[in-house]
């Protein structure tokens, strides 16, 4: 009989999120800002189609980095969810923090028991009646769950470019000002993001009903160049 | 709640009602057996009057706000006209309870589908979902409680408005010019028919289907006219390019009185 070769737990653990780190370290970056009106979130994106932004329930929106297959399932799982529970109990009973424990749950158990981990990190954003009320969840392909607050960077760049947007961050910023923030930091200092590149989405701070929008290029060229405007 | 997650052979896909039946979430009313004689069923809510009328920019929706139980009046303020999503709208007449969860359950639908896919349903797509939902509701209807809904939108493809009318099997008919359902649809009908044009204005429009209202509560009882008294009156609703939009309840008011205004001068001639 075969003995199989023993592997320490921590080794195993190591490899398994070495594969994930990598996996998603392939993918482009995405960053999330709150801003005086809502939440905006901003990825690097060249397709049209396979989106990393999207809506999940009134207040709530999904972000997520990695393999599409992957982080798409996820999200669908989540708008499963907020849908149903909606229709169960009402609206105002969906709230992000469960979602976020749940898809942590999730990518957990994906981890430590599936014979590959996902690789993915998303992020669930909520935007509240107050700014108070703002929140983000960041998930990452282990389950475990960090509480972001002001931005969050999503991706295989994360370091590099959460430097770069804590040093143009801060809590007065417009949408405009949020978007503009969102893109150099996305870009760095020898790259320039044109709207094509960009697939950007807000969810704005409203009294009720459904907060998401997706910004087409033209609202995309539009906002940024009121930001620009601004600055000169 | 779990998140839900399907093996590929299981997953409802963008559907919601699928996704409910995957959770054995919800009502089935698969093995109900409801004899005529076990419940009165003259006594289950009934919403009335629902009328519906396109015109130059889009669609109009109205409908009245009485909901009766047999001779008895339930509810003076039940709505029964609805969005669907941005650009359509449902209003219901019949059976309020399954009248009310089907728009509940379309909604939701529209909102899932949009999500799920990244972009919403055709607006026939949308019109043959409430079909189906018509369709699965037979089994109750055949039991008395019946539910004939209409449907309105603004076609985004076509760049103008339709209307759907169904019956209780889940038919659909589109119409061209306007439609009416419920126990007042027939007096209702009649005073559209009249006025009507497809070239008319959004306010000929809506002062057609207020009259129209006004007239089926007046000849109907289980109508519900204008209640100045209580400051309640019938819901309209306009859909446009620009999307669903109520009528503030002032605007309403300020048209039904010259309604009555004018109907006040022949009585008195």
């Amino acid at each position: 009989m075969n003995m199989p070769f023993y592997v320490a737990p921590e080794q195993l653990m190591k490899d398994r999120a070495d594969f994930a780190q990598k996996g998603i370290a392939r993918g482009r970056s995405l960053v999330a800002v709150e801003f005086d009106d809502g939440v905006l979130l901003c990825a690097e994106n060249p397709s049209r189609n396979l989106r990393k932004v999207s809506e999940i329930y009134d207040r709530i929106a999904f972000a997520g980095v990695g393999r599409y297959n992957e982080y798409d399932q996820l999200r669908i799982a989540g708008i499963r969810h907020a849908d149903v529970k909606g229709y169960t109990y009402s609206r105002d009973d969906v709230d992000p923090q469960a979602l976020a424990n749940q898809y942590a749950q999730m990518l957990g158990q994906i981890f430590t028991h599936d014979t590959k981990p996902l690789e993915v990190e998303i992020l669930v954003t909520a935007v509240g009646f107050q700014r108070d009320g703002d929140r983000m969840f960041h998930i990452r392909y282990d389950g475990s769950v960090t509480d972001e607050d002001g931005f969050a960077v999503l991706g295989g760049e994360a370091d590099s470019i959460r430097e770069r947007l804590a040093a143009s961050y801060n809590a007065d910023l417009d949408a405009g000002g949020a978007l503009r923030a969102a893109v150099d930091a996305l870009a760095g200092d020898e790259r320039t993001l044109a709207p094509d590149d960009l697939e950007v989405g807000i969810l704005a701070r409203r009294d009720r009903g459904r907060c998401f929008e997706r910004l087409e290029n033209g609202q995309i060229t539009d906002l940024l160049g009121v930001a620009a405007d601004d600055d000169g | 709640m779990t998140l839900p997650h399907f093996s590929p052979a299981e997953d409802p896909g963008p559907s919601f009602a699928g996704l409910l039946r995957e959770l054995g979430v919800g009502p089935d009313y698969r093995d109900l057996r409801l004899d005529a004689t076990d419940a009165d069923v003259s006594l289950i809510t009934h919403g009335t009057t629902v009328v519906a009328a396109r015109f130059a920019d889009g669609v109009v929706i109205a409908g009245d706000r009485r909901a009766t139980s047999g001779n008895l009046i339930s509810h003076r303020t039940m709505n029964k006209v609805f969005p669907a999503d941005r650009w359509s709208g449902v209003a219901i007449a019949g059976a309020a309870g399954p009248a009310l969860e089907m728009v509940k359950m379309f909604q939701l639908q529209l909102e899932h589908y949009e999500k799920v896919e990244g972009r919403s349903l055709s607006l026939e797509g949308k019109a043959n979902q409430l079909s189906q939902m018509l369709r699965g509701h037979l089994p109750m209807a055949m039991q008395g409680m019946v539910v004939v809904p209409l449907f309105a939108g603004f076609d985004r493809r076509r760049g103008f408005g339709r209307l759907f009318a169904y019956d209780v099997t889940g038919g659909r008919y589109e119409e061209e010019d306007f439609v009416a359902s419920g126990s007042g649809s027939l007096f209702a009908r009649t005073v559209i028919k009249l006025g009507h044009r497809n070239s008319n204005s959004r306010d000929e429009a809506v002062d057609l289907l207020i009259r129209a209202l006004f007239n089926a509560a007046d000849d109907d009882s289980a109508t519900g006219g204008p209640d100045s008294m209580r400051g309640i009156y019938p819901t309209v609703a306009v859909i446009t390019a620009d999307g669903y939009a109520d009528l503030d309840e002032p605007e309403i008011a300020e048209r039904f009185g010259s309604v009555l205004s004018e109907f006040a001068e022949r009585e008195e001639a």
